[in-house]
């Protein structure tokens, strides 16, 4: 275990090195959080009534996406990860005593929360000063936020769980861009990333619902809104202890074929 | 100790002809070569033993380090080392070796080297006391104390091969492969490098298997040469041996004043001039002080050399004979 927290150590300490993106992904953050509360707002003036949530919700859910959005990205990759087996370096990782979908799954959540320790706290600040109907709320009551901070936990474990799928693939595939351009489209949008779940046309969104990809921004965006709470909040947790299982599970798994059959490329 | 069994491993690599239409066809159907990589390779090294392991590029000597590291599976054959198949139980193997690639780096890019020295404690699980003793003696002997402390990304080549091998090496183990640790480097690390692994092997004992391409490397190691080519071990040892496999021969040199002198059996005139021979010796025959002896009865020698043929020219020379 102390492994892994080295590595998690040594990747945060690595990735608060880049101020200047961190700067510049800040500025995007705000940019594009407040496009889509103006585009939300537009909707609600016309019809208050005709959305699945609330518009303070909704605002809530947009600051909170936008402060942790690199903790639940799905579009954001290792690329250390995809060069090591691409280019052999894999070599070394193989040599030491250590599990490699732990270490590489330490690696990745360390980076999310490094990027995200440096962008949120600015992002919240704005969020809960600025005057007007886009000021963020706290959650209802403590058991709520408890329940977010839980599930945000989830869903970033789910999510790294699940980029580690792309991740081995690239041991068959050399190339994980088609998997990347696919998991960077369909899943951001499945996951909520675009617009949130409730937006959905109700018999997609009773499917989707079910799926890994509701286990991630999705469940703590709307726990933390207030849109999912009480019981609904504890079967949405539930599943998402599901998906995390089943995709650590699965990938571990797959991951062990792999590696029975690594070629170490370039010599 | 060590010991490889008819070990076995093939790669299939696609295969193609230049051009659009043939990518277009691939695209179809790719067409795979089998290609052996090892072909029955067998041999055993003992504790606290040095091994120069030598072949041509694309012999065989990388997937050989890579299996006895754990990191390739064989498609038979087998490899005990230290009473454990590497590949099988690669976790418990891998605390006992250490492994320098050569051409791959083991050091985090953007952090000091001393930050991924800590996280390859961490990762070993190697004990305070024993790691500030372990570094402080290869930081002394590798002559590391400036580099530690600056980004692995501003070293150059030679301050970062030395790093990479105190970070090999901070676990102790009992055994070390390096595969072409002197790669790219000036002299000077060279022999850093060589010296330092020289007195590793006889101070702590610990077996070392190395290859290089670099036959200097070789001549100041490595007691015993095992030299590989397409995949089969061909020879299996020392580097005396392998000069007499090589049929060195020897070039002598005369410039004289006087008569030119006689030749006798064994000896071949390849260029002469006034006062000046270059002479072909074959040691079989003729050793080289018979042959100054034989000539200097005929004539007055002002000037004699003898040069004998370089490891490297030897190497080639087996490559050349083996047809590898």
């Amino acid at each position: 275990m102390k492994a892994y927290l080295s590595v998690f150590r040594i990747r945060f300490a690595h990735a608060i090195q880049y101020r200047a993106a961190a700067v510049a992904g800040m500025v995007t953050q705000y940019a594009w959080g407040f496009m889509e509360l103006l585009m939300f707002s537009a909707f609600y003036r016309v019809n208050p009534d005709a959305f699945p949530m609330t518009f303070q919700q909704t605002v809530n859910y947009i600051w909170i996406q936008q402060a942790f959005l690199a903790l639940f990205m799905t579009w954001f990759w290792e690329n250390e990860i995809f060069e090591t087996i691409t280019t052999g370096a894999i070599a070394y990782e193989m040599v030491r005593p250590l599990d490699l979908y732990g270490r590489w799954f330490s690696q990745s959540a360390a980076t999310r929360v490094a990027r995200c320790v440096l962008r949120a706290l600015p992002i919240l600040v704005v969020a809960f000063v600025i005057p007007g109907p886009l000021r963020m709320t706290l959650p209802p009551d403590a058991g709520q936020f408890l329940l977010f901070l839980l599930s945000a936990l989830l869903a970033l474990g789910v999510v790294v769980a699940f980029s580690m799928l792309i991740y081995i693939s690239t041991f068959y595939t050399l190339s994980a861009v088609g998997a990347r351009v696919v998991a960077a489209v369909v899943v951001d949008f499945l996951a909520g990333g675009t617009v949130p779940l409730p937006f959905f046309p109700s018999a997609l969104r009773a499917v989707v619902e079910l799926t890994p990809f509701a286990a991630m921004q999705n469940m703590p965006l709307r726990i933390y809104s207030g849109n999912i709470a009480g019981t609904d909040a504890a079967l949405g947790i539930a599943l998402q202890l599901f998906w995390l299982a089943v995709l650590v599970f699965a990938g571990r798994r797959w991951m062990m074929k792999a590696q029975a059959k690594v070629i170490v490329q370039g010599g | 100790m060590i010991q490889l069994q008819s070990i076995c491993k093939t790669f299939r690599v696609a295969k193609r002809k230049s051009g659009f239409k043939q990518a277009a066809k691939a695209f179809f159907s790719r067409e795979f070569e089998t290609v052996h990589a090892l072909d029955n390779v067998s041999f055993t090294v003992n504790d606290g033993e040095m091994v120069g392991y030598i072949g041509p590029n694309g012999a065989g000597k990388s997937t050989t380090i890579k299996i006895m590291c754990g990191i390739l599976t064989p498609n038979s054959g087998a490899c005990v080392i230290d009473g454990r198949t590497p590949w099988k139980e690669r976790a418990a193997h891998v605390r006992h070796i250490g492994v320098v690639f050569g051409q791959r780096s083991q050091l985090w890019w953007d952090v000091p080297v001393c930050d991924s020295f800590d996280l390859i404690r961490d990762i070993y699980r190697v004990d305070e006391n024993a790691y500030r003793q372990t570094l402080d003696e290869l930081t002394e002997l590798l002559n590391l104390s400036e580099l530690l402390k600056t980004p692995t990304r501003s070293l150059s080549l030679g301050q970062r091969m030395r790093c990479e091998i105190a970070a090999s090496l901070l676990h102790r183990p009992d055994m070390l492969f390096l595969d072409e640790p002197t790669i790219g480097l000036d002299a000077v690390s060279k022999i850093a490098v060589r010296q330092f692994i020289k007195r590793l092997n006889r101070e702590h004992g610990t077996t070392v298997i190395l290859t290089t391409h670099d036959m200097q490397d070789i001549e100041a190691l490595t007691e015993r040469i095992l030299l590989i080519g397409k995949g089969r071990i061909l020879l299996d040892g020392s580097l005396e041996e392998l000069r007499r496999r090589a049929s060195v021969q020897k070039t002598l040199v005369v410039e004289y004043a006087g008569a030119q002198p006689a030749l006798s059996a064994g000896m071949t005139l390849t260029e002469a001039r006034e006062g000046r021979m270059v002479i072909t010796l074959d040691p079989a025959v003729c050793k080289a002080s018979e042959a100054i002896a034989k000539i200097a009865a005929q004539t007055e020698v002002t000037d004699v050399s003898v040069s004998g043929i370089s490891a490297e020219e030897m190497v080639a020379a087996l490559y050349q004979e083996y047809e590898i």
